[in-house]
């Protein structure tokens, strides 16, 4: 079955590819370039949807500045395109960075709002500018030329499209695997989840945006020297939902989506553009109308496009379809990540002074004080509405108290952000598992090791990262197996039943060598078994020497785990000791059994 | 700048923030009950126009053909919608309601025609018209993906923009239409100059704004209609019927969409592609209001019709990007305000 292997296909593919244009003809290959050049941004708009979670309605427009820049750059100034190549990168991606730093902070539909608020204003601004010829646009641009020889027919710019096409996918693929690219993948899981792990959802997604924005850059300067002429009706925000239409009917969970969905959606328009005007004097509208009828009607049946289709025919036929086939780096040499300097044993670690926390009138957290030591394992205990999460919340930094203050490794945390108290060793779990579904075991533990690590988006795009990804899935892969999930490391998270979620979160945590490990209701939702086994991996922490808390609900499971327990009821602290003491408390007993007591 | 151009300004201001209010009132109202930022709303106006143009030129209106069409598609999903949950017995109520109530007001238009009524009945006949467009369109395009996330809704509406503009130049063709003007004569006040055709459209909007305040903001039903956003299954569970509470509030927004259009279409050239702008712009007003508050969409409406009109004046030409320049900080803040400083939401799309 040797054509079971892709590498056998890559050297005819290849050939195909380098003689295509001497095979077809030239309108034809004006067609494959027309793809080729959606598909720059429509694998923009791939990453930013389909991992990011940010839908732009606008990319259009930094097309059109692209287009434009490139154009005053080689007819008003007369320079080269190569100049205007760089200029119109660099104009693109700081108007990216403006836009973008302006709007990422938004939430959900407001960005993309946003999106189209921007789609809409920047071509109406192209054309009321006399400079830049109004309505009519630039014309007489020149043809790209590599030393002599000018780029000026279609089959000539059709490898310049392809070889760009080409490396933009090998760039992007880069950065999704790597750890920049993990985080970015992580970004639907939202802002808490990120932090967790040291990461800036904020800047994640500005980065994200900003290379969005220059892949759809390269598509404007290929646009502008290949059409020879730009107007502003090109990059109206009705083809910026264009590029989104082919982004999805792509599917933006691969990111070869970009070029099915490119090639799907344009060789339609192309046949009905052939076929419509034998029927109606209307034909350019009834191609719109027919467009965005398809478009509709794959938003109701078909939201994964036609990747996600492949994937799950795929699937149902056996072959496995996740990226990671082995460690990828797991045999080099020196692989160890650096750890922290672990405090010694005994030696505060955290403590916190007075904690009280209103909502309005209501009082959660009432005047709580307790600490922490090196090699502590802790249980913070209480009945429902006893004001446990708000203290949880209030540690780790994602919620701001009312008055009061928390230490933590000698330094006043009470004013840090959540991400700042990862990065100083305070790892936490979620009480609802914030795993990502779609990324294997290996990798969702890899973005514990996020704040231990520092390779950059630059580094990362051009894989100079490649010792620290050692060192990373290294770490990732100890950790694992410390928790005993080794032997599933590259299946997918979301195939996991809760219990084992709950052990990858906590071995997320573990991976950034944390000096303090915060769970929080760890066995909510756990079936007696998984219970067990939980119980036995915390066991075996403890040994290890780890500095646990334990936010819980379930006394008899902590009980048995913990050197010592704080209870709470209606907000305040109701008793401080080992469990065989609180055990024997008569308000304890009230407390949870709702017994009088007088 | 003088106080004649000044009054002119804010006067003209005051006229299209009456569209923009007319139509936030509207686009809030489905918004909070269906989630769906309902951008075709001012398509729906268009065809009302058109409709009222083809009336006054003696002719029957081509957007009968729109709502056979639609009423056609409506009845065939929710025909195999039925049927796929093996509820055969309700497929007579289904065809009654989908395919034969929306072709009444058809009945009468034509009748309208034939019978060369008075003037105020066309009106009423093109207003009636277009009402059906609105909960045609809900059933066949956003019913089946009603859970979907607010995003996925609003690519979505977007791309029905496109279909139903793209539909406009089908059934009405190219050319620009203005309507007979319902009004004529004018008062004075002072230097200035107010045509009752202004003041009918100002007092119009000031009367149904207040009627909708009532309506939507105090009653029961009102109240049903927004539990009925926040939590489909809950208003399930309290008795209200998320497709029922979708049918009426895309009914209303349809009913104002005709109004906007019988009412704008003397003053302002209606193309078939004007109703995406009014639709955005109607949109900025109801950001203003968060999507939610009718009397903040009031005042961010009239603002943005003062805003547009004064832009305008100073440039002309970019008067479209200045008002939707507009729309980035309001996003700013009303993002802000929705997270409460803080956020934590997970799009699971």
């Amino acid at each position: 079955m040797i054509w079971r292997n892709p590498k056998v296909w890559i050297i005819p593919l290849v050939v195909v590819i380098a003689f295509l244009p001497l095979l077809v003809e030239s309108y034809t290959v004006s067609l494959i370039n027309e793809i080729g050049m959606s598909t720059l941004v429509a694998l923009g708009l791939v990453m930013l949807t389909g991992s990011g979670g940010v839908t732009s309605f606008g990319q259009a427009a930094f097309v059109g500045v692209a287009a434009y820049t490139s154009a005053i750059v080689t007819t008003k100034l007369g320079l080269s395109p190569w100049v205007g190549l760089l200029a119109a990168l660099a104009l693109t991606s700081a108007l990216a960075l403006v836009i973008g730093a302006l709007t990422l902070r938004m939430g959900g539909h407001f960005l993309a709002l946003s999106t189209i608020a921007w789609g809409i204003c920047v071509p109406i601004i192209f054309g009321s500018i006399t400079y830049l010829g109004s309505h009519t646009g630039i014309l007489n641009i020149p043809a790209i030329h590599i030393g002599d020889w000018s780029l000026g027919t279609p089959a000539r710019m059709y490898y310049l499209v392809w070889i760009l096409v080409g490396l933009a996918f090998l760039l992007s693929f880069n950065l999704m695997h790597s750890r920049t690219g993990r985080v970015m993948r992580s970004l639907k899981g939202g802002g808490t989840l990120l932090a967790s792990f040291g990461a800036d959802m904020y800047r994640a997604r500005v980065i994200l945006f900003v290379y969005a924005a220059v892949l759809a850059s390269l598509t404007g300067w290929l646009y502008a020297h290949t059409y020879r002429y730009v107007s502003p009706s090109a990059f109206n925000v009705e083809v910026g939902i264009e590029y989104l239409l082919m982004a999805i009917v792509g599917g933006v969970g691969s990111l070869l989506g970009a070029l099915a969905g490119s090639a799907v959606v344009l060789e339609l328009q192309n046949i009905l553009q052939d076929f419509l005007p034998l029927v109606t004097e209307y034909a350019n509208h009834l191609t719109v109308i027919v467009f965005f009828i398809i478009f509709i009607v794959l938003m109701q049946f078909g939201r994964n496009g036609v990747m996600g289709g492949i994937k799950s025919w795929l699937e149902s036929r056996g072959y496995s379809t996740s990226k990671v086939k082995k460690g990828p780096f797991l045999d080099d040499g020196d692989v160890a990540l650096a750890g922290r300097e672990k405090p010694a044993k005994g030696s505060r670690i955290l403590s916190s002074k007075n904690l009280i926390k209103q909502f309005g009138g209501l009082t959660a957290v009432d005047d709580v004080s307790f600490d922490i030591d090196a090699g502590d394992i802790v249980g913070l205990i209480g009945p429902n509405g006893a004001g446990k999460s708000t203290m949880f919340n209030m540690l780790t930094r994602t919620l701001k108290m009312t008055t009061g203050s928390i230490e933590f490794m000698g330094h006043d945390i009470s004013r840090q952000s959540q991400r700042k108290v990862a990065c100083m060793g305070m790892a936490r779990t979620f009480q609802h598992v914030k795993l990502m579904g779609s990324m294997t075991l290996l990798e969702n533990v890899a973005l514990g090791a996020n704040v231990r690590t520092h390779s950059g988006v630059v580094r990362d795009v051009l894989r100079l990262n490649k010792k620290e990804e050692a060192q990373i899935f290294h770490e990732a892969m100890r950790q694992l197996e410390r928790v005993g999930l080794a032997d599933r490391a590259y299946q997918t998270a979301g195939q996991l039943p809760l219990g084992s979620q709950r052990i990858l979160e906590i071995a997320r945590a573990l991976a950034s060598d944390p000096t303090l490990l915060v769970l929080d209701e760890p066995a909510a939702g756990l079936r007696h078994q998984e219970k067990i086994e939980l119980g036995t991996l915390l066991r075996k922490l403890r040994e290890e020497g780890m500095t646990i808390l334990i936010v819980e609900h379930d006394m008899d499971f902590v009980m048995g785990l913990v050197d010592r327990l704080i209870v709470m009821n209606f907000g305040s602290k109701l008793t401080e000791g080992t469990p065989d003491k609180v055990r024997v408390n008569k308000d304890v007993q009230a407390a949870y059994l709702g017994g009088t007591h007088e | 700048m003088d106080w004649n151009i000044f009054s002119l300004l804010t006067i003209d201001g005051l006229v299209n923030g009456s569209m923009y209010l007319l139509a936030g009132l509207g686009l809030v109202l489905v918004f909070s009950v269906t989630r769906v930022v309902f951008i075709p709303f001012g398509s729906i106006a268009v065809y009302a126009a058109f409709s009222l143009a083809a009336f006054q030129a003696g002719n029957v209106p081509a957007t009968i053909g729109l709502v056979v069409i639609f009423a056609l598609l409506a009845t065939i999903v929710e025909v195999v919608s039925l049927i796929r949950k093996h509820d055969v017995k309700r497929i007579p109520k289904a065809i009654l309601c989908w395919g034969i109530l929306p072709l009444i007001p058809c009945a009468l238009a034509w009748g309208v025609v034939k019978t060369q009524a008075p003037e105020y009945a066309l009106l009423i006949a093109s207003i009636l018209l277009v009402v059906p467009v609105g909960p045609l369109l809900g059933r066949i395009v956003f019913q089946p993906i009603a859970n979907a996330s607010v995003l996925v809704l609003l690519i979505v509406a977007l791309a029905l923009e496109f279909v139903a503009s793209g539909l406009a130049l089908f059934f009405f063709g190219p050319e620009g239409i203005r309507t007979n003007s319902l009004v004529s004569g004018s008062l004075s006040f002072g230097s200035v100059t107010i045509s009752a055709y202004v003041m009918l459209v100002i007092l119009s909007a000031v009367v149904v704004s207040v009627l909708f305040f009532f309506l939507f903001g105090r009653t029961l039903m009102g109240k049903a209609l927004r539990a009925t956003s926040i939590n489909r299954t809950g208003a399930r569970l309290i008795g209200a019927r998320p497709e029922r509470t979708a049918v009426i509030a895309y009914s209303v927004a349809s009913l104002l969409a005709g109004f906007i259009g019988v009412l704008m279409s003397p003053q302002t050239t209606f193309y078939y592609d004007s109703g995406f702008l009014i639709g955005l712009k109607s949109f900025v007003a109801a950001i203003i209001g968060g999507l939610v508050s009718y009397p903040i969409t009031a005042i961010g409406a009239l603002g943005v019709g003062i805003f547009e009109s004064f832009a305008s004046f100073w440039n002309g030409e970019l008067k479209e990007a200045i008002v939707f320049g507009l729309l980035i900080p309001i996003l700013l803040i009303r993002s802000w305000l929705a997270s409460g400083g803080e956020e934590d939401e997970e799009d699971h799309e």
